[in-house]
């Protein structure tokens, strides 16, 4: 049957794409799989050149497969369930790409997209690399094409595909109105589409610019973790251990730069959308990005240590291996829906969990294998480090990196430790203190690692070198740390005094980490700027460092709701933490009186924009914050709000909405209840009472509006209300051309409205009072404030420009090497 | 042995130590009738919204006070008082995980959170929503 308003040839086109990707990823990884097994047999070169052109077929083909399906995003094909279920006609065109890695089959499909990238860069480069490394390499981009083939396979079905009909994914058959004579057992109408008029739209919490470029960094950070092990595996492989460390190391920085810079950004994504009042809050997926890159860090210290001693090749094996598939575990952990409890944002479960499984076992499996029976040849140097060589301090320092994340991620585990013995273990009452409580250890040992580490020197330090050395740094250190101490009040006493104090020496480690690494810049390398790039990574591990420990032990609640509290706060209990802003009625919040000045709606959706005026006690300074929230978007209830904060360079003043009165609910349904009332007497309402104060009346009014005996009246009201508040209220009433028109007065922070409705000769007044909650328009919310947030934003720039500076510099290194070699 | 070993040991020992402590802080999800059973207990309850019962939310007496009925699966019930905003999708979700422990009469939570209905089933609705709008203009 032919249906109406579908656009076929883009799917056609994206299947097709779909099984040729699938095809040559498979092509490519056994063909560079026989020229890298026999390199001595006269075939090789063959193979290697098959293997070449089925990887660029498969560059081509999922170049292609991500163009289509962009393509049917931005021209709203809402035929095809992708389209449907993850955009709609008002999004913004910048949110798009959003869209795209919304679903599973996007996300992998960007993935895919930076292994060709980064395959196309490495046959630039390494030919005698080239058949091994692209081999596991085009491996993992088969496996990558089977999550997104949507095969079935004996019933069994492979992978989701992006291309499928919305016809066919089974959302409407249970929509008669979209099936022949509204049956829903039979076919489709042929004009169904005339039905669909718009998707389902893009998560509003998505809806942010940094949705759009998170995930792309993100999924390099990912993609890159590929290429050390490709290396390392090839390695095993062929038996040459160790002769790949300066080939993969400028991949290993990159890598590290690039995953690091995604998992922050997604801390920036949280603190700028999300509303736990925070970047950083321990959950699983955000520790499943940040294991594989503290072991890909462990790595690349290990690998400098064997590229200038020769010791710790065996551990960067490992690393590297682990790096990779801890990327897979988290793959898994976040995609198979097991962390349904624990997350607040995993991928909802596809029914591809054992797919996943088979995923993480055909590599991590081989490759440990690969690694034990390889384990006594490859090559380590029986006599032992001095304990003043730098090799020495640095194996520790990625030793423990490398177990802390082992600790973080056995914790992340707990729901699939649950999901196989069948128990029911939950996370501790205070999670975030549970992996706080360890890591500020962590942070201890490894800021005083990096500060003292470059002044070691490899094989042995003599101990006069070493103390003339970094002396000084030493004393500025102490110095600066204890003014941060004595002045910054850096005391965090929520947990035990144990906690505050490991604190206070983890602050110590991070300053020393910062100033020992800037002096070093002079001291140690002369100002060569060339070869700083890892004094200039250590200074930004120090500031991202400092910037935790600080943001984080000095976050305030700002909204303290001090005032109406009906139950005292417990010893136990957390401070009450939202005040409600009646519209246009200051209020006192900590040293800001705040005043929730108005609001106004984006234009094309369901977006509301509240001002709110930030004003400080001291009358130095007046600002205004704009939280949003999406209110019953597209027909569903509730409300998703993001926050807004001011920046200053010191902190941020950071708050969002926790509450508005219902909208539907703000129907007008009281009514007004009449009283009759003389100067001084007292009318009762539900929230306190009035006094009536006096009833004037005027009668000299302009005839060409009043008419001939137009009159007006008018009554002044006190009302006191039962929060202690005195109010002035004077409705009115008019008698005009022979008609009477009440002119009601609104007294919107108790939301009642007085109405006068008759006057008596006797100035008795008939006063009608009605009480609305609509009336009272007001919002809640929870503000904070982040002190040196920007020394972590700064710390994490820092870092990554001085991984970025040194991969440069290795790969300068190589190529002049390989130069005077030839 | 070589130091480094030593090194070694003592740190994969500390994991360790650390991984056991953790279990021991770790809590358990509980029924409503076990979470009653033992008062006290910081326990996480999954349990689903009565919405025969009222919800107590008044955010401009109090934003920092809600109070409200909750079921689970064995059919026991209890209500639970929480000193914070009434989280959104409240009414909306087929399912709360609470976390907090059993007081006096009611439970005493410190953490909500809240599962909707998965987005699949989401866009059926949605879909046969629309679907129904546009039965309108067709005769076949």
């Amino acid at each position: 049957m032919d249906y109406i308003g579908e656009h076929r040839l883009p799917g056609q086109l994206g299947h097709f794409f779909l099984v040729l990707s699938l095809v040559a990823s498979l092509v490519a990884a056994f063909a560079y799989f026989k020229s890298a097994h026999k390199d001595m047999h006269p075939d090789a070169p063959y193979w290697k050149r098959l293997g070449r052109i089925a990887f660029l077929i498969e560059v081509f083909s999922v170049f292609a497969i991500f163009g289509i399906l962009f393509y049917i995003i931005s021209n709203h094909l809402f035929e095809y369930k992708y389209a449907w279920q993850h955009s709609s006609r008002s999004l913004e065109v910048k949110y798009l790409l959003a869209c795209f890695w919304e679903g599973q089959e996007g996300s992998f499909l960007l993935w895919s997209v930076w292994h060709c990238v980064l395959g196309l860069f490495l046959l630039t480069r390494k030919k005698e690399w080239e058949a091994p490394v692209m081999s596991v390499l085009s491996f993992v981009q088969f496996c990558l094409a089977t999550m997104i083939a949507g095969i079935y396979i004996f019933g069994w079905k492979m992978g989701s595909n992006p291309f499928i009909l919305l016809r066919d994914s089974g959302v409407l058959d249970s929509a008669p109105a979209l099936h022949l004579d509204f049956d829903v057992s039979k076919a489709f109408r042929p004009d169904y589409m005339l039905s669909i008029k718009d998707g389902n739209d893009l998560n509003p919490l998505l809806q942010n610019y940094w949705m759009v470029i998170h995930p792309p960094v993100l999924f390099m950070g990912f993609a890159s973790t590929t290429i050390p092990f490709a290396f390392t595996i090839a390695g095993l492989w062929k038996k040459k251990f160790g002769e790949w460390v300066s080939d993969t190391l400028p991949w290993a920085l990159f890598c590290g730069a690039v995953l690091g810079v995604g998992i922050m950004m997604g801390g920036m994504w949280a603190y700028e959308s999300l509303t736990f009042g925070g970047y950083w809050a321990w959950d699983p997926v955000e520790n499943a990005s940040l294991v594989p890159w503290m072991v890909m860090i462990a790595g690349i210290h290990t690998l400098l240590v064997y590229k200038h001693t020769g010791y710790s090749l065996r551990a960067t094996h490992l690393f590297f291996i682990l790096s990779f598939a801890l990327i897979l575990y988290s793959t898994f952990l976040t995609r198979s829906g097991i962390l349904g409890e624990s997350s607040v944002h995993a991928f909802t479960d596809e029914g591809m969990n054992w797919q996943l499984i088979a995923f993480m076992s055909v590599f991590v499996l081989p490759a440990l294998g690969l690694f034990f029976k390889r384990y006594s040849e490859i090559p380590a140097i029986r006599k032992e480090e001095a304990t003043s060589s730098r090799e020495f301090w640095m194996f520790i320092g990625s030793l423990v990196f490398f177990l802390s994340a082992i600790v973080i991620i056995a914790k992340t585990s707990l729901p699939v430790f649950n999901k196989i013995f069948g128990s029911h273990i939950a996370p501790p009452e205070n999670p975030e203190y549970a992996y706080n409580q360890i890591q500020v250890f962590v942070a201890i040992i490894l800021g005083t690692l990096t500060a003292i580490g470059q002044y070691l020197k490899y094989k042995q330090t003599t101990s006069g070198f070493f103390w003339k050395k970094i002396g000084i740094p030493t004393l500025i250190a102490a110095v600066a740390a204890t003014l941060i101490l004595v002045f910054g009040d850096v005391n965090y006493k929520k947990e035990t005094y144990g906690f505050m104090i490991a604190i206070w020496g983890a602050v110590v480690a991070a300053v020393y980490a910062i100033i020992a690494n800037a002096s070093y810049l002079w001291l140690g390398i002369k100002g060569k700027l060339k070869i700083a790039g890892g004094s200039i990574a250590h200074i930004g591990f120090g500031m991202v460092l400092l910037g935790i420990l600080i943001s984080s032990s000095k976050k305030e609640i700002l909204s303290n709701n001090i005032e109406g509290a009906p139950v005292a706060v417990g010893p136990n209990e957390d401070p009450r933490d939202n005040l409600t802003l009646f519209e246009g009625i200051p209020s006192k919040m900590g040293q800001y009186t705040l005043t929730y000045e108005s609001d106004s709606q984006h234009p094309k959706k369901e977006l509301w924009f509240y001002n709110i005026r930030f004003k400080r006690n001291d009358g130095k300074e007046e600002f205004m914050l704009q939280p949003n929230a999406f209110v019953n978007y597209k027909g569903r209830e509730g409300l998703m709000a993001n926050p807004s904060a001011k920046h200053y360079w010191d902190h941020d003043v950071f708050t969002y909405i926790t509450f508005l009165p219902n909208p539907a609910a703000e129907k007008d349904t009281a009514k007004f209840n009449t009283s009759i009332a003389k100067a001084g007497d007292t009318i009762f309402y539900s929230k306190g009472f009035i006094i009536l104060d006096t009833v004037t009346s005027q009668s000299n009014l302009p005839e060409e509006i009043f008419g001939k005996d137009g009159s007006l009246q008018q009554a002044v009201l006190k009302v006191h209300a039962k929060t202690g508040s005195l109010y002035t209220i004077s409705p009115k009433m008019a008698r005009a051309k022979g008609e009477t028109v009440a002119l009601p007065d609104t007294l919107t922070a108790e939301g009642v409205i007085f109405q006068l409705q008759n006057v008596h000769r006797d100035n008795t007044i008939e006063l009608g009072v009605k009480e609305s909650a609509a009336l009272s328009k007001f919002i809640t919310l929870k503000a904070y404030k982040f002190p040196f947030i920007l020394l972590l934003w700064l710390g994490v720039i820092v870092t990554a420009t001085g991984m970025l500076m040194s991969m440069f510099q290795r790969i300068t290194q190589q190529r002049t090497k390989k130069q005077a070699g030839a | 042995m070589k130091k480094i070993h030593i090194a070694l040991l003592v740190l994969i020992a500390a994991s360790i130590a650390v991984l056991i402590s953790f279990l021991k802080t770790a809590t358990t999800y509980d029924s409503i009738n076990i979470a009653m059973s033992k008062p006290g207990k910081f326990v996480h309850v999954m349990a689903q919204l009565d919405k025969t019962q009222p919800i107590e939310y008044d955010a401009v007496k109090n934003p920092n006070y809600l109070r409200f009925t909750v079921f689970d699966s064995t059919g026991a019930r209890f209500q639970v008082v929480y000193h914070n905003a009434k989280p959104d999708n409240m009414e909306m979700s087929d399912k709360l995980v609470l976390k907090g422990r059993y007081e006096n009469d009611h439970f005493e939570c410190k953490d909500i959170q809240t599962k909707c209905p998965s987005k699949y089933k989401d866009n059926m609705a949605a879909a046969k929503k629309e679907a129904a709008s546009s039965t309108s203009g067709s005769t076949n």
